[in-house]
């Protein structure tokens, strides 16, 4: 596989700018945190999300959240997987993905050394009392209403993950009809060193 | 230049320099049967596909070259998964071709369709559905590049009827474009130079070794590092041969049913160099317990097994070959207090010497069995492991062994001794029953100057055992030795310790079936043999046959047990050794 960064040797996996240390624990915070982001090039071949997945399910990873996607090169995609990094240490996991022959890139990250986002959409009971409510708690969100029905409004929130949690605490009083939730998408957080 | 998609495959095998392949026709693959007429490739018809499979297997294990199968769709492709997890698991170079159903009737559960590279896509190093005539050439490359590089191992090119009948152009396969594949190169300097500072300053060093150095074709650098440093040696059930039994600083093996002396001096190791080795269950036993006063150098060629098993002090991620060569040329360069100085493990050479002497490989005498008493026919019961030794001093220095998997494998592996790399075949990581004739075959086709033996299990042969058809019709003289104790004697054995003696669907029988008749049947001679003194002149006799297989059935002691033996999930410290040892001083 090539490599993030050029100046290891081949097949060496390096953590992407910006990587945590990769204990999954949370020194600043005092929060532990059980995921890391692993974000894998893969070549746009068909199959290839098999191989991925299967490999988890083989070696018992366990899987939090799945996005893919075809990258500005059509020839590759991005994958970016949440591990539970309690199910397996990070680096076994990486390194087996590493000898997938389809994988060409890999780079983790660890959650405070990167740019979470995910996108919900979420239809919610809001009667004629309820409704001015929830769309007033929408606004302070930064979610939109995308559809208007009788007695339910259907919402879009894009965000990081944690504030998506929040959100569906604060909606799940009015009656959460229906959720969809996609994988988490990372990129590393910028160095403001000039 | 035009040509077919099933030509154009056969060419692309040509151009590996492949010589043989093991295959079994059907439907979906017929289009490439008929350029195999006109191709210099020896075509090797088996029985059942996995045979050919596993003689691929045996093929590649005896010779380092890759092993080749070819296969139709559905049956035909599910029959080699077993083989493909062999492989996968012993890191076993091969190349298996299976037809598919034609492009337009993929996904339509069409007759003898099987979404084949999905299923062996976790038994595989990776695996192609050829969808464009065009690609052949450049597929058949990547295939046996990705086989033979790094860590060796299985793959599998899924190849649709409509493409192997397609017309298309021949083209020269480019350089490999795999932008997603690329073994480690050298080893760090770095590294290397920290992995001799632990071997030189070590008072009990051990070098543990795995079957990534016969793949590495490191013995020849291995000798060398044990020659600079005087560090003893273990040898794998992957790795025997890769370091000559016969030298006295090679300890035999390690593991579950190791010798007591190679088992002890891993444990109680200060330095544990593991070149090419896994830290497979069956070596450590309970893991927490495995070497604990050890510093660990790990050398392996896969960077995912560093730290897989056992965090290691040192990690070396490269060939076994260009590491061990790299310490040896470090080791050389030391001087004055930093060289090495073998006196420093004197003591440790001296205890291992006693181990050896207390704790040897033994095994009871014939005894005695009453007429009409247990399944024997009455006299001395015919020892296994003295059949083995019997085996060992009748054959050549070189000859291949090849083995099943069970007691008989642990027998074999115990009272061999092992000086050449690549004279050992077996089923190592799989457990494979039924290994070991079409491995013998296949064994016996690649080195046809050698004396090719199998010493198989009396359950072992009945799974595989028409594969010596395809011996007979080919002429390939592989010689069998079943030592017929009349049981699945290893899962017999597990009963009799862990299971109080509750034998629970583990006896089979002695003489159903009859081995002798089938083995005239299926076109070899057959010998039987049910006493020690007839041992040597079967033997004998076999050896002089060099036109046909030979099979000898040996009715061995079905009360035999495998020791020493470490139980599973116990620490390597609770071996228990022979019970004529047990009171022992440890």
């Amino acid at each position: 596989m090539s490599v993030q960064g050029t100046s290891a040797g081949p097949g060496r996996v390096v953590p992407m700018p910006g990587s945590g240390s990769g204990s999954g624990s949370d020194a600043r915070g005092g929060r532990r945190l059980r995921h890391h982001v692993v974000t894998l090039l893969v070549e746009n071949k068909a199959g290839v999300l098999v191989r991925v997945a299967g490999l988890f399910a083989r070696r018992g990873f366990n899987i939090f959240s799945l996005a893919v996607a075809p990258t500005h090169d059509p020839r590759f995609s991005r994958i970016s997987i949440v591990v539970d990094v309690e199910s397996a240490p990070l680096q076994q996991v990486v390194d087996q993905l590493d000898k997938l022959v389809n994988v060409v890139e890999i780079g983790e990250l660890h959650p405070l050394a990167a740019r979470e986002a995910e996108l919900l959409l979420l239809t919610v009971s809001a009667d004629a009392v309820s409704r001015s409510q929830v769309i007033q708690l929408a606004e302070v969100f930064g979610a939109k209403v995308v559809d208007v029905g009788a007695d339910a409004l259907t919402l879009r929130f894009a965000s990081a993950p944690e504030a998506l949690d929040d959100f569906e605490e604060v909606m799940r009083p009015y009656g959460i009809r229906e959720l969809q939730r996609t994988g988490r998408i990372a990129l590393p957080k910028l160095g403001r060193e000039a | 230049m035009e040509l077919t998609g099933a030509q154009s495959l056969i060419k692309s095998l040509e151009q590996q320099g492949v010589e043989v392949v093991f295959g079994l026709p059907g439907g979906a693959i017929l289009p490439v049967y008929d350029p195999i007429i006109d191709s210099s490739i020896r075509h090797i018809l088996v029985r059942h596909e996995q045979g050919a499979g596993h003689a691929a297997e045996g093929y590649a294990q005896a010779t380092g070259r890759p092993g080749v199968a070819i296969v139709t769709s559905g049956p035909g492709a599910t029959n080699v998964v077993t083989p493909l997890a062999n492989a996968y698991m012993d890191s076993t170079p091969l190349v298996v071709v299976t037809g598919q159903v034609a492009r337009s009737a993929i996904g339509s559960d069409a007759f003898q369709e099987v979404d084949i590279t999905g299923i062996t896509a976790g038994v595989t190093k990776h695996n192609w559905l050829v969808t464009d005539a065009a690609d052949i050439p450049r597929v058949v490359a990547e295939a046996f590049h990705v086989a033979t590089t790094g860590r060796p191992g299985p793959v599998l090119i899924d190849f649709p009827k409509d493409v192997a009948n397609a017309t298309t152009t021949w083209h020269e396969p480019g350089p490999i474009d795999l932008p997603g594949y690329s073994p480690p190169s050298s080893p760090d300097p770095a590294a290397i130079a920290a992995a001799a500072d632990l071997l030189l300053a070590a008072e009990r060093p051990v070098l543990y070794v795995g079957g990534g150095v016969l793949k590495a074709e490191a013995s020849a650098a291995l000798a060398e590092l044990v020659e600079l440093t005087g560090a003893p040696v273990v040898t794998t059930l992957m790795a025997r041969g890769a370091f000559p039994d016969s030298d006295p600083r090679c300890l035999g093996m390690p593991g579950m049913h190791g010798n007591y002396t190679a088992v002890t001096a891993v444990q109680r190791s200060d330095v544990l160099v593991a070149l090419g080795s896994r830290f497979d269950d069956r070596v450590t036993g309970k893991v927490d317990a495995f070497a604990p006063g050890a510093k660990v150098v790990h050398v392996d060629v896969d960077r995912a097994e560093i730290g897989k098993v056992r965090r290691p002090d040192v990690a070396v991620v490269a060939d076994c070959r260009a590491a061990i060569e790299a310490l040896v040329a470090v080791i050389r360069g030391r001087s004055g207090a930093d060289a090495a100085d073998p006196r420093r493990i004197a003591p440790w050479i001296a205890l291992l010497d006693e181990w050896r002497q207390r704790f040897p490989l033994v095994y009871d005498a014939a005894r005695d069995v009453p007429a009409g008493g247990s399944s024997l026919d009455g006299g001395p019961a015919l020892k296994p492991q003295f059949v083995i030794e019997q085996l060992r001093d009748a054959t050549p220095d070189d000859t291949v062994l090849v083995s099943g998997v069970g007691q008989h494998q642990m027998w074999a592996t115990q009272f061999w001794a092992f000086d050449h790399p690549r004279t050992w075949v077996n089923s190592g990581g799989l457990g494979t029953m039924g290994f070991a004739v079409p491995a013998a075959i296949g064994a016996k086709v690649g080195r046809p100057d050698r004396t090719v033996w199998a010493v198989d299990g009396d359950g072992c042969f009945q799974m595989t055992a028409q594969e010596l058809v395809t011996a007979s019709a080919e002429r390939i003289p592989v010689k069998i030795a079943i030592l017929n104790n009349a049981y699945l004697g290893m899962v017999r054995q597990w009963q009799h310790m862990f299971y109080e003696e509750r034998y629970s669907e583990v006896y089979l029988s002695p003489d159903l079936p009859d081995y002798v008749m089938w083995a005239e049947a299926m076109g070899c001679v057959g010998l039987r043999v049910t006493s020690p003194e007839e041992v040597r002149p079967a033997i004998d006799k076999a050896n002089a046959i060099d036109d046909r297989p030979v099979v000898i059935d040996f009715r061995t002691d079905s009360m035999e047990q495998v020791y020493p033996m470490v139980p599973s999930g116990a620490s390597n410290d609770d071996i228990v050794v022979h019970p004529s040892q047990q009171g022992l001083p440890r």
